[in-house]
């Protein structure tokens, strides 16, 4: 094999992260994390502000050094990549461009240094919708503009690994729309995307695997249909014109129940179809029966709840 | 707006990047921002404009000048003299060109780029040298050959093919290119362009004026080895007492600029971007 064509990036590039740790004095900031990013999805890297989320990127970006561990990109260190921009694409900070720069003269600039085509810039300016302020200066662009040219540069080298630090942070709706269903099409292209965010229900529409981490350490590491169901309880909603006496029998095999609106009780403890068999044993008619899905808001709540670095007082009511 | 985003796969077998793309995309870097126009601007006018008023007023003095001053009198030197003012600007371009890469954040995306960290910083000090030589070296010529018009008829000028003058038009060249990577070099070590430049106003104006307090023994030798005292010989044609030769002076001040880059080096390579 040729020497060039060994350096092809193809897709199926994994992130690695072995003991990962990193310590500033007493702070832990990134806690003996271990995990795998697969290609061909969309992964979610999720937890409250504070808990690591951006070190973690930085480290994978060998921005920062590890106090402990190490992660790769395709098995390589990223200082090892030998066009990182062609094999690697990440927003990390928005504003992180030199405000008197033009738009174009930075990503010109970028793509100089990884050997990039020049025709690239303007391709990827027109991708996120920038190509009329390519001459504008970045320091007179909005939250929004900064992350849509954030995106451009990291999309430059078309690399098949790209990470997005919370990347819908000021954009508007349609921006959010955007940012969403290009994440899913890069995924769908087969590349590996590692996208962090503090908002669950972000996640619950983008990403089909969750990396969940709570000062600096791994609390869940699983798909999104794992997490919703391993993480909060169901609740079964229940109708019926006899709810006293089916809350008693259901009671008594030790389900949890509490009132529902409009005459409906809620269960936990007990799945739909055993509801379903004891209420017909016992003579119960049943008007509705129906498995709530736990929100991801929920659960994440609940699983981050004793992690979280600042909070507020419940307001009593 | 999301169509394709794959490149044709041509384009995608690529080599890996090299230190001439770093090169490429500092030079991009330098030439993209308005304060590099300004600062350059700023160096020529005021280097330009100060070499002439010294030039017009050393030559109404000579004729009333002492016989000893008369032996030092050096109009090559003295047609370049705005330069020690200029030089200031020339040493804030090269701290601006890592300074605002912290100040803007834009380092991480830089490193992103390059994560070659000697690579990076190689690639600026390149950059920076040429376009500080390249303005130090009109600003020499300019000046030298304005200052010559006005000395004319008032006192003896220097011309080009006398001994050692166009070694010293040429020393402002080198020595500007110095000055510029030892802005680079502070702003690298102190990330600050605020703390660079009270540092290099401290080594260039500030601390050689105090060293006329310290006993005259100790002082001359400061004054001989003092790095940027050093190096500026090579600009001059009549040595002056207390002072090293051209060349030794210059490698004097390669040495110190070398150190500093180099500890510049160690604070990027060894902290967190």
């Amino acid at each position: 094999m040729s020497q060039t064509a060994a350096l092809v990036p193809s897709l199926g590039q994994k992130i690695e992260a072995r003991h990962l740790t990193k310590r500033y004095g007493p702070t832990v900031a990134v806690d003996d994390l271990s995990f795998e990013v697969k290609p061909g999805m969309v992964t979610g890297f999720i937890g409250p502000n504070g808990a690591g989320k951006t070190t973690t990127m930085r480290l994978i970006l060998g921005l920062d050094r590890p106090t402990g561990g190490q992660v790769t990109v395709g098995g390589k260190k990223y200082a090892d990549l030998p066009a990182p921009m062609r094999e690697v694409g990440a927003l990390i900070d928005a504003k992180a461009v030199h405000p008197s720069r033009s738009a174009s003269n930075h990503l010109l600039s970028l793509a100089q240094s990884n050997n990039i085509p020049t025709r690239r810039v303007h391709e990827v300016l027109g991708l996120v919708g920038l190509d009329s302020v390519a001459g504008k200066k970045v320091g007179s662009f909005s939250l929004g503009m900064g992350q849509r040219l954030g995106i451009a540069a990291a999309l430059l080298g078309d690399p098949p690994v790209l990470m997005f630090d919370e990347p819908v942070n000021g954009l508007d709706p349609e921006g959010i729309v955007w940012i969403r269903g290009f994440m899913r099409q890069l995924a769908a292209e087969g590349r590996t995307v590692f996208v962090s965010s503090h908002l669950m229900s972000e996640m619950a529409l983008t990403a089909d695997h969750l990396i969940v981490i709570g000062q600096g350490k791994m609390l869940r590491d699983e798909s999104v249909t794992d997490f919703v169901d391993s993480s909060s309880q169901h609740w079964v909603l229940v109708r019926s014109p006899k709810l006293t006496e089916l809350s008693a029998e259901l009671t008594k095999l030790g389900a949890q129940v509490r009132p529902g609106t409009d005459d409906s009780i809620e269960v936990a403890g007990l799945e739909s179809r055993s509801i379903g068999d004891l209420a017909f044993a016992k003579g119960v008619p049943l008007h509705e029966l129906a498995t709530q899905g736990a929100s991801l808001e929920d659960a994440f709540m609940e699983m981050t709840h004793d992690s979280v670095e600042y909070r507020g007082v419940e307001v009593a009511g | 707006m999301t169509t394709a985003t794959l490149l044709p796969t041509t384009d995608r077998a690529v080599r890996p990047a090299r230190f001439d793309d770093a090169l490429r995309s500092e030079w991009t870097k330098i030439r993209s921002v308005p304060a590099t126009f300004w600062t350059v601007l700023v160096a020529l006018v005021v280097g330009i404009g100060l070499s002439a008023l010294i030039s017009a007023v050393a030559a109404n003095h000579y004729l009333s000048s002492t016989a000893s001053e008369k032996a030092m009198w050096d109009p090559t030197s003295i047609s370049g003299a705005g330069g020690a003012l200029a030089q200031l600007a020339i040493a804030v371009l090269g701290i601006l060109f890592i300074t605002s890469e912290y100040s803007s954040k834009s380092i991480s995306t830089s490193l992103m780029a390059v994560p070659q960290r000697s690579r990076f910083l190689a690639a600026k000090s390149v950059v920076i040298a040429v376009v500080s030589l390249v303005v130090a070296e009109v600003l020499g010529f300019v000046s030298f050959f304005i200052g010559q018009a006005l000395i004319s008829g008032h006192a003896p000028t220097a011309s080009l093919g006398q001994p050692d003058v166009l070694r010293a038009l040429i020393g402002i060249g080198l020595y500007g290119a110095l000055i510029g990577l030892l802005g680079l070099g502070l702003g690298a070590l102190l990330r600050s362009a605020a703390g660079a430049i009270a540092t290099i106003v401290a080594l260039l104006y500030v601390l050689p004026a105090v060293s006329a307090a310290l006993p005259s023994s100790l002082e001359h030798t400061v004054e001989e080895w003092w790095p940027t005292q050093a190096g500026g010989q090579i600009t001059n044609v009549v040595r002056g007492s207390n002072t090293l030769s051209p060349w030794l002076g210059f490698l004097v001040m390669c040495v110190f600029t070398a150190l500093v880059l180099a500890a510049g080096f160690y604070t990027l390579d060894r902290r967190d971007a």
